[in-house]
This record gives structure tokens, sequence and C-alpha cells, in this order.
């Protein structure tokens, strides 16, 4: 009960702190605008050679850009900012001032920043979706949506517990930049429905880093593809990850020895 | 009266030879310190390489599902051809990575620009020489990456000796167009601070007139008419084709050609640009 106390208060004066720069508003505008435009130029460009890709079409496909959107919006307004902050802290010795604290260090790490302008993503990603899903006509089913709000969460969650482990990989390895700038690129894989890449490569981006749990699961739901397996073992999986992760953290922690503080 | 400096006493020709010299001296010195200097970051210009080689592998994978779907081939093109053309993709794509416009932000909001202005060489020369050095250690790293990819996804890759040979000029073309852009647009920054937005918009237009997205003859026959009056697919789209197409001797002479007219053009937006840039500068920071 703390905890959420807690994380709805770092909330609140994050948001509060980030509206005072109101100009980059218009900037993250801009820039969400000119990759909405790229990704429905790139599948306009690819359904002009062809009607289906791996048995998706156009307008599934738009649905599958948007959830990829939403969850890009969702990682860069809380996920990674939290996480690059507690590279970050590591590496110059500040983390000691987070851990003195009289709450649970691994909901203070991951509540500590937002950055919400980048919720500019999570609106222009449901607009998306939600285009794409008006040209299927068979429509969403109740259960259906239910499937993919679970889904979205679970891949949220998977998500976040592969950048925590990132993170605290940074406990033993200094130069954890590169893996951020790793991340970006491997995400893009999510434009695509998982099945169409070679073996190796789907399991990676599902096992991994799990994106595919987190966009292509989700797209499965809303677009009645998803089968019972697939949702049992992304809960499942999540579970597992959420628990090695938690593991993980606290075998980090204790032996984190702090830098200069 | 007699104190003149020995310098102007010398006739002009021999000044001229003189400065040229010093110049390949220092292009060699600066190249010499980058191979140098990037050799240590391994681990670093590795990692920076695998990421970059998602964006290649998501397209290829694309294009290559569609050719499969469609009997073996796109508009002619086939799953070996795609296979081929992204993997020389990444080669290129390494080679026109260069000092780019959002650095000159960087130089001048940090003060940077300042010492470089003290120095009797023209900060554009150092930043050519230290990327082209840099590229040794880049082109050496990509050599174990092409062997994986050529493993995974079986290019069919059969150059004549020619086209080699006009490949290995053409990335030094691509190498040296994309700077000369990069440099001019840099320098916005001397006019604005807000230069992100525009590099974004640069970027985007490449990506689509480049060949950076999809081999060009894929796109729309209007976006191939526009792109042939631009420069960005000489960075990208010629010289992957000139290794992996059927590219005719006229037509690789014209591409080389179209490859230094654009560089000129871009050095004398450059020029332009500079004289009125270093003017308006006052230092920020130092």
């Amino acid at each position: 009960m703390n905890a959420l106390r807690v994380t709805w208060l770092f909330f609140k004066v994050g948001v509060l702190n980030e509206l005072q720069y109101r100009v980059n508003f218009v900037v993250q505008l801009f820039q969400s605008a000119i990759a909405l435009t790229v990704g429905l130029v790139v599948l306009a460009l690819v359904y002009s050679h062809t009607d289906e890709l791996n048995g998706w079409s156009q307008p599934e496909l738009v649905c599958v850009l948007g959830i990829q959107i939403l969850m890009g919006g969702a990682i860069k307004t809380y996920i990674q900012p939290n996480m690059t902050r507690l590279i970050d802290d590591v590496r110059e010795g500040k983390l000691d001032y987070a851990l003195t604290k009289p709450e649970d260090a691994q909901v203070l790490v991951s509540v500590r920043e937002v950055r919400i302008w980048q919720v500019v993503d999570l609106v222009s990603g449901s607009i998306v979706l939600g285009v794409g899903l008006s040209e299927i006509s068979t429509g969403v089913g109740a259960l259906d949506a239910l499937a993919f709000a679970g889904a979205l969460l679970l891949g949220g969650v998977m998500i976040y517990c592969f950048w925590l482990v990132i993170a605290t990989v940074s406990f033993w390895v200094v130069n954890m930049w590169t893996v951020v700038e790793l991340f970006d690129g491997v995400f893009q894989t999510g434009r695509w429905p998982v099945g169409i890449y070679p073996g190796w490569l789907r399991y990676s981006v599902t096992f991994l880093v799990p994106i595919a749990f987190a966009v292509t699961v989700p797209a499965e739901a809303v677009t009645s593809r998803l089968d019972w397996q697939t949702l049992v073992l992304a809960v499942g999986f999540a579970a597992v990850l959420f628990t090695f992760t938690r593991w993980f953290w606290r075998y980090g922690l204790r032996n984190y020895t702090g830098a200069s503080a | 009266m007699t104190s003149q400096p020995v310098a102007t006493e010398l006739p002009a020709k021999l000044r001229e030879s003189g400065r040229l010299r010093s110049l390949a001296v220092f292009y060699l010195a600066t190249m010499r310190i980058a191979v140098q200097e990037q050799f240590q970051y391994r681990a670093a210009n590795y990692f920076y390489m695998l990421g970059m080689v998602a964006e290649p592998v998501i397209y290829l994978v694309v294009w290559t599902t569609i050719a499969e779907q469609q009997g073996g081939s796109v508009q002619g093109l086939t799953a070996g051809y795609f296979a081929a053309y992204y993997i020389v993709w990444t080669l290129v794509r390494n080679m026109n990575i260069v000092f780019g416009a959002p650095f000159w932000e960087f130089r001048i909001r940090e003060g940077e620009l300042n010492k470089d202005l003290l120095r009797p060489v023209l900060p554009l020369h150092w930043d050519i020489a230290y990327f082209a050095g840099w590229k040794f250690v880049v082109i050496l790293f990509w050599i174990p990456l092409a062997v994986g990819l050529s493993l995974v996804f079986d290019p069919t890759l059969d150059p004549r000796l020619l086209e080699v040979a006009v490949f290995a000029v053409a990335i030094w073309g691509a190498y040296l167009v994309r700077t000369m852009l990069q440099e001019s647009l840099g320098m916005l920054c001397f006019w604005t601070t807000r230069g992100a937005a525009i590099f974004d918009l640069y970027m985007t237009t490449e990506l689509l007139l480049s060949g950076r997205l999809v081999p060009l003859p894929l796109m729309p026959d209007w976006v191939e008419n526009i792109a042939r009056f631009l420069p960005f697919q000489y960075a990208f789209f010629f010289p992957i084709e000139s290794l992996v197409g059927d590219l005719s001797n006229a037509e690789l002479a014209r591409g080389l050609l179209a490859q230094v007219l654009w560089i000129l053009i871009g050095l004398a937006i450059f020029r332009f640009a500079w004289k009125r840039a270093i003017k308006r500068y006052s230092a920020v920071g130092g």
C-alpha cells in the first residue's frame, strides 16, 4: 500500500516538473508524427507488392504498428528513464541515496522518473490501433478485448523485468550504455509479427528480449488469433521472469559495495 | 623593413605545395590517431555495429518473406538478391557514418569550437580525416559480421572484377557525399539551437529516397524519379548496387561522376555557409 502511495507521489512530482518545459511537447509531437508517417509509408510500400504478409492483412499490421508505438511510448515514459537513471546512479555512486530510504529499493528505483511528453506516443499508438481495428471487418469480441488488455499488461511487466535485469548487470559492468542503443534497434522488430522471422531470431525476441510477448501477442489477441495456450505461456513466463528479476536484483544488491557517494 | 616573414618571400607556387604537403601530413597523422584510439574500444564498436544490424535484418526478412510468397521474387528481385543487398548495406551504412550535423550542436554548445578555431587548419579537415581513419577499424570489424550474415541468409553475389573495383571507390565516395551533406546541414546550428527537428526530417527524407529502406526500384516510379535528382542515393543505393546489381560500365561511370559532382556541390554549400557562420559565431563556454 505504501509502495503505491510512493509511486503516485513520485509520479505527481515528475509530471509537474516536466510540465514546465512546454516546447518539448511540440518537439515530441513533431518527432512522433514523423516516426508514424514513416511506419505507415513502409506498410503502404509492402502492401503495394503483396496482399498479405505471412497471413496478416494490411489493417492487421496497422494494429501491430499501433501496439508497437503504444508499448514504445510506455517504455519511454516510464520504464527506460528509470532504468537509465539507475545505470547512471550506479556509475556515479548516487544509488546510496535511494538505498538508504525506508522503502523497498526495487520499488524506489523503478518509479523515480517519468517523461510525461512521451505520452504522445501512447495516444498516437492508441489512435493507430483504433484506425486499424475499424478497418478489420470481423470486429473485436469482449473476450478478445479482455485477452488484449491482459496480454498488454503482461508484456509491459516482461519488458520492465528485462530492463531491470540489464540495469542490475551494471553493478558488475560499467558501460551499459551501448545496451540501451542495442535495445532501441531490436525493439523495431516488433513492427512485424514475429512469425516472419527465422527461428533463432524469433526465439531471441520472444524469450531473450520479450518483444513478441509485448507486441505480437496483444496483436494476436485483438485480431482473434490468440489461442489460450499462448496466453497461459505468457502468464507463466511473466511469473517466472518477475521472480527471477526480483531474486537477481537482490543478489546484485547484496554484492553492491557502493562507489564514491 | 627587413622583418618580413620568410614565407612571403617564397614564390607562390612553392608556398602552395608546402601547404598541401603539410595538409597531407595532417591527414595521415589524424587518421593514424583515429585507428589507434578506436581500436581500444573494440567492445563498444562491436555493440554499436550489432545494434545497427537489427535494421537491415528486419527489412531483409520482410522482403524475403514477400518474395517467397510470390514464388521467388518481387519485381524480379530474388531472395538471394535481397540478402546480398542488405548485407552489403551494412558495410555502406558503416561507411557513411560521418561527423554528423548534431555534433555541430555539441561542438558549439560545449565550446569545443573555440579550441578548434585556434588551430591553423579548418575543423572540416579534422572531421574528414578522423572519421576516414576510423573506417579502417570499422571495415576490419565488419568482416566477421558479414561472414556470419552470409552463412545465415545465403546471398547471391557474383560481381565482375570491375564492379568490385568501382565498389571499393564508391564506398569512399559515399563517405564523402554524406560527410559534405551532414557538415553543410550542421551549419544550421550557428543559427538555431533546435536543429534536432530538422535533422529528423533530413533522416526521414534520406531513409525513403536513398535506398536505405528498400532497393529504389521497389519504390513507386515517381519517387524513383525524384530520387534521381537528389544526392541521397549516391551514399546508399549506388554503392550497394554497383556490387550487388548488374550495372553497365556506362552506368558505373555515371554513378561515380555523380558522386564527385555531389561532393563538389556539398563543398560549395559548406564553404558558403561556413564563411557566414563563422562571422556570426560568438563563443560559448570553453
